[in-house]
């Protein structure tokens, strides 16, 4: 290197000062809104470890000052919702079977549905994708009631094959939209290269377009569960009393009529329904990172 | 290099090639590519000799790589035939036409080993895992990328990906190469190297080979033939030096040399059988001049192309050549050494031409010199149409 372009690389102009009015104003700033945000998480934390009686008396901010597991194991085994008093525990298996299927095959027809939108284009593929894309925009609840009517029809309501069908459909336009359009990226000559080597519909989907597609799915993996968990009007309407997620049975609890209200109980049976969902965000959040950074379609 | 093709299967490649029928490999028949109102190609015919390389040439937008897409069965055709070995191939998978191609993007296949990338093709062909291995490791060594075999894409410079996507192509054994633009992503020391390899696989192997590109050295340097296209349409097909020293119309032969062919604007002088160049006041006798039979009419406007070696520079009494050399005093305006040669403007009338003339000698601006036109290598065109006359 030349002392010329040595001399350049050194930083020019005054140095930045530190701590500016602006800066301190930001940092308040998100000081103030984690505050807003964790505040009710404190509270629900605490109040899930003390006792009713505690929670009587005391301060909401304060610590309990005996801990008591008591509200988390009622909450999950034997908290009541409406006649049968088993607890969150039921909801969760439910959730369980729900999710994991929906999640699974909304991913594959999305997946399947954008490889076939972007890289095949037959005649009027962009018509059925600006259709799906309008489906994704319509409010569900105009569906519902065609949707009731189909499944009683057909002898298939208030089942779980209902309600991983009915997750399954309406998340196929946001998951078709973000896998036309990650294909979209990839180099078209990636997906020639396959066809001249012979690779035909399927093998271009499963050798070459599926081991491409890490980081979508992860991100479509965040989506689908916890919006499949996270949802309850569908789970009320089309899954059957049986077959009701966590979060219905949690709104059951909480919203039960007979007795004191158990605050404690509530809190605790809250967090735990709000666990997966967290759970996914702490887990494929580094993975998502990992994913984007790892470069999908380089080479 | 030579012994590797022979392993490579060159017995099974000129015995096939001989029971093929006729020496034509590709054969492209009234093709006509049309998007919509848009028409690409319009009735294209073009027929590839067996073991030919031909090239593809033109700026970008000229159908050049349409035309290599739908050989390769990459896109749907509106209408014509596409022929390759002898079969009528139009309505064929890619796959089932007998081709290999190699893209810009190198197009591996990121997931996977070099080793895998090249023996996909062979995989879903349902060769066994041997044959697969050793057909692999063929190519690997003609390609002399056997050290790179585990590695994944993203592991290898650009250079070393080109190297495995020919390697792709390779284990193949197919009877036509496609290329297109494969060298215009890597840096221009390597698209030198591997411009040379190309040329001594086309050697070894015999293949035909379609390269497209809008690199004209690549064109000259490799091509057993040219096309030269623009709008679609081929403007010349031709061996290099042809369209070099007789292009065809002034498209042509303004997009091949470089620094380009120096176009002087006149108006042609007929009086019985002597054909003169009026510039201004300058009159250049084209006795020397070979005519490619096109009409030449008194007073019509014209064009006279010189390449810039074929101006050269001497003292104004220099022996006769018959007429074959036309001199005129100039004066230099600009010098450009480009290593090599040495590029001098000077005014010819009142425009400018370009001299390339020897780096060894020095010019410097303001030298009076006298120019001499190489008549018999020049080019002359009709102003209007821009065909050669």
């Amino acid at each position: 290197m030349t002392m010329a372009t040595a001399h350049e690389r050194r930083p020019r102009g005054p140095k930045p000062r530190r701590l500016t009015a602006g800066r301190i104003g930001i940092y308040a700033f998100v000081a103030v809104s984690c505050l807003f945000f964790l505040m009710p998480l404190y509270v629900m934390v605490v109040t899930s470890f003390k006792t009713l009686d505690e929670i009587r008396m005391s301060q909401i901010f304060a610590l309990p000052s005996h801990f008591s597991v008591e509200p988390w194991v009622t909450a999950w085994s034997s908290a009541c919702t409406g006649a049968s008093c088993d607890g969150l525990k039921v909801g969760f298996t439910n959730s369980v079977l729900i999710t994991a299927p929906s999640v699974v095959l909304s991913i594959l027809a999305g997946a399947l549905l954008g490889y076939s939108l972007s890289l095949w284009r037959t005649k009027g593929s962009n018509v059925l994708f600006g259709l799906l894309l309008a489906g994704a925009f319509l409010p569900y609840q105009i569906f519902i009631y065609p949707l009731v009517r189909i499944y009683a029809y057909v002898s298939l309501y208030g089942t779980l094959f209902n309600i991983i069908t009915v997750h399954v459909i309406f998340g196929l336009p946001v998951m078709t939209l973000l896998f036309r359009n990650y294909f979209s990226s990839v180099p078209i000559e990636l997906f020639k290269a396959a066809r001249v080597d012979g690779a035909g519909f399927w093998r271009i989907f499963t050798s070459i377009m599926l081991p491409l597609s890490t980081p979508m799915i992860i991100v479509a993996v965040i989506l689908q569960v916890t919006g499949v968990w996270n949802d309850f009007l569908l789970g009320t309407v089309f899954a059957g009393q049986a077959n009701w997620p966590m979060t219905v049975q949690l709104n059951n609890i909480v919203n039960t009529t007979e007795g004191t209200r158990a605050y404690n109980v509530d809190m605790a049976a809250t967090i735990l329904t709000a666990a997966v969902p967290l759970l996914v965000y702490f887990v494929s959040g580094r993975w998502f990172v990992r994913g984007i950074a790892a470069g999908a379609v380089k080479g | 290099m030579s012994k590797i093709a022979t392993d490579l299967g060159r017995d099974a490649i000129i015995a096939h090639r001989e029971a093929a029928s006729g020496q034509i490999s590709v054969s492209v028949r009234d093709l006509v590519i049309r998007y919509g109102a848009q028409t690409v190609l319009d009735r294209m015919s073009l027929d590839i000799g067996r073991g030919e390389f031909l090239v593809l040439l033109g700026p970008s937008g000229c159908g050049k790589s349409t035309l290599l897409n739908a050989i390769a069965g990459l896109l749907d055709i509106t209408d014509g035939e596409i022929w390759i070995s002898g079969k009528n191939v139009t309505w064929d998978e890619p796959k089932d036409r007998g081709i290999g191609m190699v893209f810009q993007s190198y197009a591996l296949y990121p997931r996977m080993s070099v080793e895998d990338n090249m023996g996909f093709g062979l995989k879903i062909s349902g060769l066994p895992k041997a044959e697969v291995k050793a057909r692999v490791a063929k190519a690997a060594q003609v390609l002399q990328i056997e050290a790179l075999l585990k590695r994944k894409p993203a592991e290898l410079s650009g250079g070393q990906r080109q190297r495995v996507a020919i390697g792709r192509a390779l284990v193949r054994n197919v009877d036509v190469f496609l290329f297109d633009e494969p060298l215009s992503n890597l840096d221009a020391k390597l698209r030198a190297e591997l411009r040379v390899e190309i040329k001594r696989l086309h050697q070894d192997l015999g293949n035909t080979m379609i390269y497209v590109t809008h690199d004209q050295i690549e064109a000259m340097t490799l091509a057993d033939r040219i096309a030269i296209m623009k709008g679609g349409i081929i403007q010349q097909l031709a061996p290099p030096h042809e369209v070099y020293n007789k292009p065809c119309n002034l498209f042509v032969a303004g997009f091949i040399g470089s620094p380009g062919m120096n176009f002087l604007k006149g108006r042609l002088a007929i009086a019985g059988d002597t054909v003169a160049f009026d510039i201004g006041d300058l009159r250049i006798p084209l006795h020397a001049y070979e005519r490619s039979g096109g009409p030449l009419v008194d007073g019509a406007e014209a064009v006279l192309g010189v390449r810039p070696e074929h101006i050269s520079l001497g003292d104004a009494a220099s022996g006769d050549d018959g007429g074959r050399r036309f001199r005129t005093p100039g004066r230099v305006e600009m010098v450009e050494p480009t290593g090599a040669d040495t590029m001098l403007w000077s005014k010819l009338g009142a425009q400018s031409v370009t001299i390339r003339v020897s780096a060894d000698v020095a010019y410097h601006l303001g030298d009076t010199i006298t120019l001499a036109l190489d008549l018999n290598r020049a080019s002359l065109f009709d102003a209007k149409s821009g065909e050669r006359l």
